[in-house]
């Protein structure tokens, strides 16, 4: 089957029943996206489908033709990684890459987020470390850096 | 210099070679065997290295826990990283610089007091010599012993310690492959277990067909006794037999647990080693007070399951972990698969955060035993979430009764803490057992129990011990001997509910004595740096405005500690409400943790402790079914999240010229002990039992 992600359409073989989190480790290489708990629970295997953060760990991949997959790999260049950088959120930083992910995705709709709508846009992300004062400092510091360079 | 013992980690390993290397120009190849797991340790010994030898830091390559390549620090555990492999690195990089400095002297026919160094390169009378590390490294010997008397850099001078520098670490893990997970060497097999259900269950039957038909691919399942693995090309292949397996086995003789286990209270009464420590009972008169805590067991619960890959190849066995300490893998790892600790090699790869030991030995050991059964490939084997859950060690329950004889002012003179607990550690480098070894044709002798001795900080009397002036004190320890699930090290292991314990027990008796808590604790401390982080936290949380009357369903609480009774100094403040669960509001915390090397990762440290401790406190205890952990996914096993992590303010007060003490576990016992008082304080009622769940608030508020 085809499968879209980030930008591109690739041919893969895999068995339609594959998780997608399988897919995109092993057959295309895309470590970014974590296996936590194959359970749709902690969020490390966030990706965005059509632009909604999604579990990646349990959705079979044949359901996912002609969808827009992107994964952490896409977001490289997006304001929210540097503003991690910056306020140097996380410390062992498994869970980060889907924290990246859903926060890309909260930005994406609502460009002031308050606070508390940042820690509910991410509570479907755990983070075991306890970096979440600093991850939430990072997505204010992202939203004002994208209000920023829009203005 | 003076002639100091010489840090733990140089006297081990004394040649300087061992640990820095000047090859490529302008490159400083640094080896250390303390590890990352998270704590940002290896960037903070980067900036010693570069402080001491005058590089920039960009400069230091770091290579850590690598049994070929690193000096072995055994255990990256218990806040030591900065204390000892920090002090190590300072001594190994002064010492390189002076040997450095005396060769060119002689070499320039000039006094060493004349070079200095400036960006690797040296210096006469601040006039360039033309030459620098990697120019001179040739004639240098740095293979002679380390003797602890090169000058050291004084602190006026530091430019690179005391800075903010950014995660080397942390761009990977935003984006990419960092982990060892993510490990993917040519040829790579992926494997997955089926576990023993239990020490001395046997496997009567395995349907291997049915196994593979569920696997929905080519999948090879190997055995070793009880040991049972599914190797395939496919990981989603393995991880369909490893799901499957355990309702296509039959085990026998797995053992009950008894009912009730899961809580604190059944320790107390179980067979136990007794041990008292501290002064003998004094014939102090006044009040006698006691009151009984407890904490149930609490798991590592690391965000990504234990991995680890290993390969077998041509007699030689190298093993990729994330093990806290990789040289006593090494050797647990020689002792497990009975051959030579020359044909294993050991490197660590990073993983998900630890908070102590948790699967990453025993996923080590089962990978080495598939590539041992499957040689000639790079054999990847990864935990599944609820073999995490089910598997690791865990953190002990642990209760304590403490006694206080009160005199006539309200003040404690004489003071007993009594604890049972199981094991805080069991690590296998101190005996303690692999997993999969007890599933082998020869499982080792029954796991004998097992704690830090008190040279080491304790594990059960952790802390135990009041910094208080309190008169006479004593602890009487059980350490009960046959434990219904693995115990081992969890962030600060005993240290927490014995905190939690003692700066509860103490706002018990300012209440008896009518005083406020804090007040009440800066009469009953002598400690100048104790009472200096108690007071501060104190005067950001504005203590005396916020404090109002108890049982509004609004509280503050305080608590202290000074973590091992010898390293950082941490107090809390919480402010919580309460109605039929604690909401965690906001936090104060002052921390002291003398020369601080990485301000920015020493607060993510204390603050990722409160937060971590508030989790513990407030949602998380191992539940166990009839025959192991039954609390095996995160709903089952829920942790604080997002909306539920307080605003967090942090200062360091510590004084920069005092030396460095271990930070990452300070604020574990506090935070709890301040929760704790704070929703004693909101209620008007006393819980004494963690973690505060919601049933318990009910039960407190229904009895008072």
């Amino acid at each position: 089957m085809n499968l879209t992600v980030n930008g591109k359409t690739v041919a893969i073989a895999d068995d339609p029943a594959t998780p997608l989190l399988d897919v995109l480790r092993n057959t295309l290489g895309l470590k970014g996206s974590r296996y936590g708990c194959g359970l749709e629970q902690c969020g490390a295997c966030m990706v965005l489908i059509d632009g909604a953060p999604e579990f990646s760990c349990v959705r079979e991949v044949g359901t996912l033709a002609g969808r827009d997959i992107r994964t952490v790999e896409s977001l490289r260049e997006h304001k929210v990684i540097a503003a991690f950088l910056a306020e140097q959120a996380g410390q062992c930083g498994y869970c980060l890459s889907g924290i990246v992910v859903s926060a890309a995705a909260l930005l994406a709709r609502n460009k002031d987020p308050s606070r508390a709508e940042i820690a509910a846009a991410l509570d479907r992300n755990l983070c075991r470390c306890g970096a979440h004062p600093r991850i939430i400092r990072a997505v204010e510091r992202a939203a004002a850096a994208m209000e920023g360079s829009r203005a | 210099m003076s002639d100091a013992p010489l840090p733990l980690s140089v006297a081990n390993n004394p040649s300087p070679a061992r640990w820095l290397r000047f090859e490529a120009p302008g490159v400083v190849h640094l080896s250390v065997g303390k590890v990352e797991i998270g704590q940002g340790v290896l960037t903070a010994l980067t900036q010693i290295a570069a402080e001491e030898l005058d590089v920039p830091a960009g400069a230091v390559r770091i290579l850590s826990g690598d049994t070929d390549n690193a000096p072995d620090e055994g255990s990256t555990s218990s806040s030591l990283s900065i204390e000892v492999s920090g002090a190590s690195v300072r001594l190994i990089s002064a010492e390189v610089r002076a040997r450095f400095l005396q060769r060119l002297a002689l070499r320039l026919n000039c006094a060493p007091e004349e070079l200095s160094v400036s960006a690797g390169a040296f210096l006469r009378a601040g006039a360039p010599t033309g030459q620098d590390y990697w120019s001179l490294a040739p004639e240098v010997d740095l293979a002679a012993p380390a003797t602890g008397r090169a000058p050291r850099k004084p602190l006026a001078a530091y430019s690179v310690v005391g800075r903010n520098l950014p995660r080397i670490d942390l761009p990977a893990k935003l984006t990419g492959a960092a982990f060892i997970h993510d490990m993917a060497p040519p040829g790579m097999l992926h494997a997955r277990t089926l576990r023993q259900p239990c020490r001395g269950a046997r496997l009567a039957a395995l349907d291997e067909a049915a196994i593979k038909r569920a696997a929905k691919g080519e999948v090879r399942i190997v055995r070793k006794g009880d040991f049972v693995a599914f190797v395939a090309e496919n990981e989603t292949v393995a991880q369909r037999a490893a799901v499957a397996a355990p309702a296509h086995a039959r085990w026998e003789n797995v053992a009950a647990i008894p009912p009730g286990a899961d809580e604190a209270q059944w320790l107390v009464g179980q067979k136990a080693i007794t041990r008292e420590l501290g002064d003998p009972l004094t014939a102090a008169q006044g009040e006698v007070v006691e009151a009984m805590y407890s904490r149930n067991y609490v798991a590592h619960a690391s965000l990504g399951p234990s991995c680890a890959v290993a390969e077998e190849r041509d007699g030689h066995l190298t093993v990729w972990t994330h093990s806290q300490a990789v040289y006593p893998l090494r050797t647990s790892l020689s002792n497990v698969l009975g051959r030579g600790i020359e044909t294993i090699s050991v490197r660590h790869a990073q993983g998900a955060g630890c908070y102590g030991h948790n699967g990453a030995d025993d996923a080590a050991l089962d990978a080495a035993l598939v590539a041992e059964l499957v040689p000639g490939r790079p054999i990847r084997l990864q935990w599944r979430r609820e073999e995490e859950f089910a598997f690791e060690p865990v953190g002990t329950a642990q209760v304590m009764r403490l006694r206080a004889v009160v005199d006539s002012r309200g003040r404690p003179v004489d003071w007993t803490a009594e604890i049972w607990a199981g094991s805080h550690v069991t690590r296998p480098a101190l005996g303690g057992n692999m997993l999969a070894h007890e599933a082998l044709p020869t499982p080792p002798p029954d796991p004998r129990p097992m704690d830090p001795p008190e040279a080491a900080g304790g594990g059960g009397t952790r802390n135990a011990f009041p910094l208080y002036a309190v008169g006479a004190k004593r602890i009487v320890h059980h350490l009960v001997e046959r434990m219904p699930v693995r115990t081992s090290a969890l962030r600060s292991l005993g240290g927490m509910a014995n905190i939690f314990a003692l700066e509860c027990f103490l706002d018990e008796l300012a209440e008896r004595a009518g005083a406020d808590p804090v007040a009440y604790r800066l009469t009953l401390m002598e400690d100048a740096r104790a009472a200096a982080v108690i007071a501060r936290a104190a005067e950001m949380a504005e203590w005396t405005r916020r404090r109002g009357p108890a049982g509004t369903g609004r509280g503050i609480g305080i608590g202290f500690g000074q973590y091992k009774n010898r390293s950082a100094y941490a107090a809390v403040v919480a402010e919580v409400e309460v109605e039929q669960e604690v909401r965690l509001a906001r936090v104060w915390c002052a921390a002291d943790g003398g020369l601080v090397i990485a301000p920015d990762g020493a607060r993510n440290q204390v603050e990722g402790g409160i937060v971590q401790a508030a989790s513990f406190a407030l949602k998380e205890q191992v539940r166990f079914g009839e025959t192991g952990i039954a609390s095996c996914d995160w709903d089952a096993y829920p942790i604080l999240r997002f909306s539920e992590v307080p605003e967090i303010t942090t200062e360091l007060i510590g004084p920069p010229g005092a030396p460095s003490l271990g930070m990452g576990e300070c604020t574990m016992g506090p935070t709890a002990a301040a929760i704790g008082n704070a929703v004693a304080h909101a209620l008007g009622v006393r819980l004494r039992a963690l973690p505060l769940t919601r049933e318990r608030i009910a039960a407190a508020l229904g009895a008072g």
